[in-house]
């Protein structure tokens, strides 16, 4: 079983079996907060999980996990870094390896599989960057291994900028508030799979810290 | 819960990320990684610089402060983690590692004030700690006085800085005198071959007018500027400016407060015992100043060695160890980071 956690909006949870199945999930959409709810919520899924498949009503068993998948944002910083800290934590507890997921790949991944008759035309995920921005990532399809094709990083974009910058992609625009933890679980357990686990080291930042450098010094008069 | 509880700590309140282990009072480890090279080319440290700094820090300290140890993970009793006071976004990389620990572990978790953990450190010399004491914990993101009558009950806060905490403002006062980041240690560099009288700067919050409301508060804020004004009157003057004798007298202004103060708070609760910590501790002056005058005053003087002094884990784990053996329930998993924690809050959401 994989523990896929996500920060990069609201604070998503879940735990699937590999193959995507979908023991456990919680979620909240609340865009602050996450400090605050992560602990509650990985109690949460961890005992759901134990009782089997949802809808199943078994015995509570053990929950094995292989891995935890981490949301690598983009995302607004602060709340994205809760949701890695807290994946590394929870791997290092269990001794299993964390595997690095893009939040847009997952967000993708949810959009593909919504109906499996429908052929998704090119599209771009987007999702709240604050400061008057968007970051979008431009996806085509799904490839053999499962994942969702990527045809851009994830890029930012000033708000009244996105259908232009779109429009050059040839990308529908499909605005996205939240991430589903089990597609994250998911995305991480098909680049397992493939042996495709991307080597991120850093969430997906986009943007440098916030810093002026001390210039000369301010007079203070006298 | 055994009588002498395995905990492992975590701080990232500001820019040490600090993994501390211990059994009971006993230190296992005191592993600490800090971005402060990171924020030498700001001038003073950088929230967002130091809250990515601890999310790459957090798992190789944890990794490293268990073998240093020589425990594993599983042989904890419990997990603690500083929830406040702090840099929020650095303290939310902390709680969220410390949550998911816990939870993965199945172990109870412990959220407590990284102030009242400055005044647990002191635990670990082994020595035997005695209370009500008087606290002065001064670093570069608090200056805080306080009476500790119990560690795990009873803190009080008698005053803080109302701006700059004194370790912000050696450091501002390095930059007006040209010299780099971090100020405390360039400042004391530069004063030993100064004459601390050579200027009188002025006291912050130690005027007559000021004793009802702020006995034992602290400003730097105007020491700063009186500091800015002499250095720019002298060069617009076309007079030299003896940065050494600038260094020494500003030092001596802030080390006077601090002492001053302290005492003045151990005399008049009628509490012969002072208690220094925090990074500035590290300041000779102050140590010197503070041990000659409590001697004078017929009060002794603590001093964690300074490795536990500067913010550290172990500390964290060290408070949560004796709210443990004083037999405290565990925080529930809903508290938060809390950047004005009150220091009268020495454990967040105990359950009940
Ligand atoms: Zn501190």
């Amino acid at each position: 079983m994989i523990l896929g956690i996500d920060t990069s909006l609201g604070t998503a949870v879940a735990v699937t079996d590999v193959d995507g199945a979908v023991r456990a999930e919680v979620a909240s959409a609340d865009p602050l907060g996450h400090a605050e709810i992560i602990g509650s919520l990985l109690q949460q899924v961890m005992t759901d999980a134990a009782h089997g498949p949802i809808g199943a009503t078994g015995v509570p068993e053990t929950v094995t996990l292989t891995h935890v998948a981490a949301g690598m944002g983009p995302g607004p910083f602060t709340g994205l870094r809760v949701g890695i800290a807290a994946a590394r934590a929870f791997a290092l507890g269990r001794g299993i390896p964390v595997v690095p997921v893009r939040s847009h790949d997952a967000a993708a991944l949810a959009i593909l599989l919504a109906d499996p008759f429908v052929d998704v035309p090119r599209f771009a995920v987007v999702t709240d960057a604050r400061r008057r921005e968007f970051a979008y990532t431009v996806y085509d399809g799904i490839d053999d291994d499962g994942l969702p094709r990527r045809v851009t990083e994830a890029t930012l974009v000033p708000r009244d900028g996105i259908d232009d910058a779109l429009a050059g992609h040839d990308a529908d625009r499909r605005d996205v508030t939240a991430i589903p933890g089990a597609m994250v679980a998911l995305a991480a357990a098909r680049a397992v799979a493939a042996d495709r686990v991307e080597s991120l080291g850093e969430p997906l930042y986009l943007r440098a810290p916030d810093v002026t450098l001390p210039g000369a010094r301010k007079k203070v008069g006298s | 819960m055994t009588r002498e509880p395995l905990v492992l700590g975590i701080e990232t309140s500001c820019d040490e990320t600090g993994i501390g282990i211990v059994r009971g009072r006993t230190l296992l480890s005191n592993t600490i990684a800090s971005s402060m090279d990171e924020h030498a080319r700001y001038g003073g440290v950088v929230p967002e610089v130091a809250a990515r700094a601890h999310l790459e820090a957090l798992q190789p300290a944890i990794e490293a402060a268990l073998a240093e140890a020589g425990v594993d993970l599983d042989d904890l009793d419990a997990v603690a983690v500083t929830s406040g006071p702090g840099l929020a976004g650095a303290l939310m990389v902390g709680v969220g590692a410390a949550k998911a620990l816990a939870v993965s572990l199945g172990k109870p978790l412990y959220a407590v004030n990284h102030l009242v953990g400055h005044i647990a450190a002191d635990i670990l010399t082994g020595d035997e700690v005695e209370y009500p004491t008087v606290a002065l914990l001064v670093s570069g993101g608090h200056t805080s006085l306080l009476l500790v009558r119990d560690l795990v009950s009873d803190v009080e806060l008698l005053g803080e800085t109302m701006d700059d905490a004194a370790g912000e403002a050696f450091d501002k006062i390095a930059r007006i005198l040209g010299l780099p980041y971090p100020g405390g240690p360039e400042i004391d560099r530069a004063a030993a071959s100064g004459d601390p009288q050579a200027i009188r700067f002025p006291r912050g919050m130690s005027r007559a007018s000021d004793m009802a409301e702020h006995r034992y508060d602290f400003s730097f804020s105007g020491l700063k500027t009186a500091v800015a004004r002499w250095v720019e009157q002298r060069e617009a003057a076309g007079e030299p400016v003896s940065v050494p004798d600038v260094a020494a007298s500003f030092r001596e202004a802030v080390v006077d407060v601090l002492v001053t103060k302290a005492l003045d708070a151990c005399a008049r609760h009628d509490v012969p015992r002072l208690l220094l910590g925090g990074g500035v501790i590290a300041n000779k002056r102050l140590r010197d100043v503070a041990l000659e005058r409590a001697q004078a005053a017929g009060v002794s003087v603590r001093i964690p060695p300074l490795s536990l002094c500067t913010d550290n884990g172990a500390m964290i784990a060290a408070l949560a160890s004796e709210l443990i053996m004083s037999g405290r329930p565990a925080s529930t998993l809903a508290f938060g980071a809390d950047s004005t924690l009150p220091v009268t809050t020495i454990q967040v959401e105990p359950s009940s």
